[in-house]
């Protein structure tokens, strides 16, 4: 199948580079493909919360290995994206625990609310709604996951104000 | 109150740090195991506590450890698998955020008692912010000596580490997670050979779940015989059960195998009863994977014993009437919500979990959910839940990896006890156009159309 | 060790195969393979068409397996009593997989390249009903370009993974895999680069199915109007055996493959320059007819068959077709005679 090319400006800190030594310091020396799963979130942290062909070429290099073997890696996990992503985003837990709880309702809620559907980015590029599966918090529904962490026990009101601290620049995504 | 043996130290303030954990008494058995006990003491203990692999599966953990190849002089590997994702379940989460100490204690020890001496955690990446608890919980433990080489001088040196997975429910299948930690796609290998003789690069491994694991420090602390002594027959010790859906206190409760289904779901001291007046109609009992129960098969077995939390008694009847306890994934439904949904619901969980490395898997589980889709939409024939029967049972049973069987069970178990509300979909497509079609008008009252009447 | 398959006996060295013995007894017994390659290590397992029976696990441990048991990578033990086709468990369970297999897969055998050897129509044929269950629409994916020589329709593919073995253990740059998962796993380079190494072509020849065909060849006839022939060159791709099939037409070789066996693999794998670059009569040296031993619709015509005549009172003759056609489509005789073979190097027989 073939797939979309989309630009991306690759900016491999130092910062970053050390955490993947780091990370592939945890792996016997000759397995360092090992480490493509734990690197690749912190390559995709690092650039905006995705991964283009460019920046996984990059990735291969790194850990000396194909880059086909980066592109079956992350075309198999759900938590890596090929292509540009809204800078928040909601990804609902709607697996049945859940939606016993209202997370249907709750997805449609927020959609009106930010004027999109269910696997869209807004126009501003700031939220994205997502459908996801079982996220492991099913007592705490309804739920959602938003970068790093977890918001539980969803309501309406919270929905409100969570989009309001996302707009003022006051949700901490990653926990670096 | 019954005893804990996991969450006994949950409450105290501050457990989560390496020095409140240590004052209470942690790292206990690893001096223990160290100093008094060889590394096959150690697996006796845990043969004898009966311990059973708390992942789902139920496999003994003792004899799982006592597989694993000494003899070829390879490497060996433990495991630990925190990619907890089976719907329903979400306990170990609640182990690792809040009591993480615990889980690194049980891996050095049974580390030290299969001689492993490099070791992983592997939990799934939407965990992340775990993922950093446990990364801090490591380095404190190494500072103390506990992790390096050269531990408390016994000259054992032990490594560990925690991966993160990416989005997969399949790597919490023990192959698909070994290779996963290899940096591959998550697709189960093919077995035999099994793990415990070549799992991750090639070296004997044993993959446990962080339950299992986080039980072992206790089982060497007291004894195997003490853990046996709790619970009934070949379910001994303690559960961690994660009750979800309809009820009044959701969350994760550690129970003494044995109680009754029905002290669980109604004592205040556990789930305190459904969460509002409508009345139970279902309940999964260990994540999505096992067989719905129907309401009268809940407390009651088939020949009228009281439903128990045990492996046997849930099991009890088989699937005709019975169910497994799984992960421990306790979701309770109550008359509002649609069993046609639920299963639909499953079954795209599924479909969409589904490696795709083997066809019957790949083909079936997809096909099921567009099944179902049309059935809970309004498009379903009659014939279709004849259908779904048929493709249910030919997944089961014929994959390479238990996911085939997971995503079957439901679908087989809903049509089994809940047959007449699929034929209430097929029959009257423009009662169910709502979502919340049973919100309004439960299925109980509008049951007697789809019952057959003999003239 | 002794195995028993259908109730026949083999004597089989250790590290056998259920698959293997079954092949060395051969007959109805052998059961399918999609996925399965002797000649690529870790194939197999994952079509589940070779699901078998084992009645009675070893001498050892006489247990039977309570599940089926892929055959093509479970081991011999002992003793072991293994029902193939004749256990209805088992026939029932390869109906399954073929059912699941035709679901998504399209039914366009007649614009197929791969009609005649393909390995999924023999299965359904076998195994195969005549109606689907399925009304649903079916999965597609996008096209994609792989490069001048080889076609990939990801419609048709049964993700058997073969080809990408081919690449892992044929040549060092592997460029294209299995993406994405479940129903949408496909076989893909992500971003369209050409597959153009020289042992690529190969991809081809162990696909089962007409996911990968032959660009040279496209559309250039229906395979059972070629006559194969076993030839070969001197070929100086190092690692190229330069023995082939070459598949003609009048004087014409349109297309190149490896030589397959009875089991539709190929004997040694061909270099692309062979394939895809030599299609003159002049290149090769023409050893003989290519025999087929198994029986699909590729050889319905073939020399070792012996054919019922068909008669249909209607029309004398009219399914025999012109004079001047099926001088070119029936085989001739083998081996050939000197004059024979001069008259075939000119053109027609």
């Amino acid at each position: 199948m073939e797939r979309t090319h989309y630009k991306q400006e690759i900016n491999m800190t130092e910062t970053l580079m050390s955490r993947i030594n780091e990370l592939i310091s945890h792996y016997p020396e000759d397995k360092r493909k090992s480490a493509l799963l734990p690197v690749l979130h912190e390559v995709q942290d690092a650039h905006e919360n995705w991964l283009s062909y460019e920046l996984m070429d990059k990735v291969a290099e790194i850990l000396h290995i194909l880059p086909v073997e980066v592109y079956e890696v992350v075309t198999f996990y759900t938590m890596y994206n090929t292509k540009p992503v809204g800078k928040y985003m909601f990804e609902f837990c709607q697996t049945s625990p859940c939606c016993l709880k209202g997370t249907e309702d709750l997805m449609d809620y927020t959609c009106e609310k930010l004027g999109v559907k269910v696997g869209e980015t807004t126009a501003d590029g700031l939220f994205e709604v997502r459908g996801v599966e079982c996220l492991g918090a099913c007592g705490y529904a309804p739920m959602m996951q938003l970068g790093d962490f977890y918001k539980e026990h969803l309501t309406e009101d919270k929905i409100d104000q969570l989009i309001t601290d996302c707009r003022d620049n006051k949700i901490i995504l990653h926990d670096k | 109150m019954s005893r804990k043996i996991l969450l006994d130290k949950i409450n105290v303030p501050g457990i989560k740090t390496y020095e409140v954990y240590r004052k209470e008494g942690g790292y206990a058995s690893v001096e223990k195991a160290m100093k008094a006990m060889t590394p096959d003491e150690v697996v006796e203990e845990v043969k004898k506590s009966g311990l059973r692999g708390r992942g789902g599966a139920g496999f003994p953990a003792g004899m799982k450890w006592s597989f694993i190849d000494k003899k070829s002089g390879k490497p060996r590997h433990l495991v630990c698998n925190a990619d907890e994702s089976e719907p329903g379940t979400f306990k170990d989460r609640y182990l690792m955020e809040f009591i993480p100490h615990l889980l690194i204690e049980g891996m050095i020890t049974s580390s030290f008692a299969l001689g492993a001496n490099l070791s992983y955690i592997y939990i799934r990446g939407e965990y992340m912010w775990v993922y950093k608890i446990l990364e801090k919980a490591i380095a404190e433990a190494k500072a103390a000596g506990w992790l390096g080489k050269n531990i408390l001088g016994t000259g054992y040196d032990l490594e560990l580490y925690v991966h993160c997975g990416a989005g997969a429910y399949i790597c919490g299948e023990e192959t698909a997670l070994i290779e996963s930690l290899e940096g591959k796609r998550g697709n189960p290998r093919i077995k035999p050979p099994f793990p415990a003789v070549s799992g991750l690069w090639a070296n004997p491994t044993v993959v446990n779940n962080v339950e299992t694991i986080a039980s072992v420090p206790w089982i060497v602390n007291n004894s195997g015989d003490e853990y046996a002594a709790i619970g009934i027959g070949r379910s001994t010790g303690t559960k961690l059960i994660s009750a979800s859906g309809h009820v009044k206190n959701p969350g994760v409760y550690e129970i003494e195998l044995g109680l009754s289904v029905y002290e669980f779901m109604n004592s205040d001291e556990y789930l305190g009863g459904m969460s509002s007046d409508r009345p139970l109609k279902a309940l999964v009992p260990g994540g999505s994977s096992v067989p719905i129960l129907p309401a009268d098969l809940i407390y009651k077995t088939a020949n009228g014993e009281d439903r128990l939390m045990t492996y046997e008694s849930l099991s009890d009847g088989g699937f005709a009437t019975g169910s497994m306890l799984g992960s421990g994934g306790f979701i309770v439904y109550n008359d509002t919500s649609c069993i046609v949904r639920n299963t639909w619901n499953f079954s795209r969980f599924y479909h969409h979990e589904s490696c795709g490395q083997c066809t019957p898997c790949r083909e079936g589980t997809g096909w099921l959910e567009k099944v179902l889709w049309r059935i809970e939409n309004g498009q379903g024939r009659e014939e279709d839940i004849d259908l779904l029967w048929s493709i249910q049972s030919k997944i089961e049973g014929n994959t390479i990896c238990p996911l085939g069987d997971a995503a079957s069970w439901p679908v087989a178990a809903a049509i089994r006890h809940f047959r007449d509300e699929f034929e209430y979909h097929v029959r009257f497509p423009e009662k169910i156009k709502n979502r919340n079609h049973f919100v309004e008008e439960p299925f109980a009252q509008v049951k007697h159309l789809v019952t057959k009447q003999t003239v | 060790m002794k195995v028993t398959i259908d109730g026949q006996e083999i004597e089989v060295e250790a590290g056998t195969t259920i698959l293997q013995a079954a092949r060395m007894i051969g007959g109805e017994s052998v059961p399918p393979a999609m996925c399965y390659y002797s000649k690529l290590k870790g194939s197999g397992g994952k079509c589940r068409c070779c699901l078998v029976e084992v009645a009675k696990g070893s001498d050892a441990d006489p247990r039977p397996m309570p599940k089926l048991m892929a055959s093509c990578v479970t081991g011999c033990m002992d003793g072991m009593e293994v029902n193939s086709k004749q256990s209805d468990r088992v026939r029932e369970a390869r109906q399954s997989v073929t059912e699941f297999l035709l679901i998504n897969h399209p039914l366009d055998c007649p614009v197929c390249d791969q009609a005649g050897e393909c390995d999924l129509q023999d299965l359904s044929f076998e195994h195969g009903k005549s109606k689907t269950r399925f009304i649903e629409e079916k999965r597609t994916f996008e096209p994609e370009d792989i490069g001048p020589n080889i076609q990939l329709h990801m419609n048709r593919c049964i993700l058997c993974q073969r080809c990408v073995q081919v690449a892992d253990q044929l040549t060092d740059n592997r460029v294209h895999g299995v993406m994405d998962r479940g129903d949408h796993a496909n076989i893909s380079t992500c971003i369209s680069k050409a597959i153009d190494n020289e042992f690529s072509g190969n991809m081809i020849d162990v696909c089962p199915v007409g996911a990968l065909t032959d660009k040279t060849f496209r559309f250039k006839s229906r395979v059972w109007f070629n006559k194969p022939y076993n030839a070969h060159r001197e070929c100086t791709t190092p690692g190229c055996c330069g023995k082939t099939t070459v598949w003609m037409f009048g004087d014409e070789i349109q297309r190149v493959t490896g030589r397959k066996d009875v089991y539709h693999e190929v004997e040694e794998f061909i270099c692309n320059s062979c394939r895809f670059e030599h299609k003159d009569p002049s290149d090769w040296v023409i050893e003989g007819p290519r025999e087929f031993d198994k029986d699909s619709v590729i050889n319905q015509n073939n020399y070792t068959q012996k054919l019922d005549t068909v008669h249909i009172a209607t029309e004398e003759g009219i399914l025999k077709g012109r004079e001047q056609d099926r001088k070119k489509i029936s085989m001739p005789a083998i081996p050939l005679d000197k004059e024979q073979e001069e008259i075939f190097k000119k053109g027609n027989l």
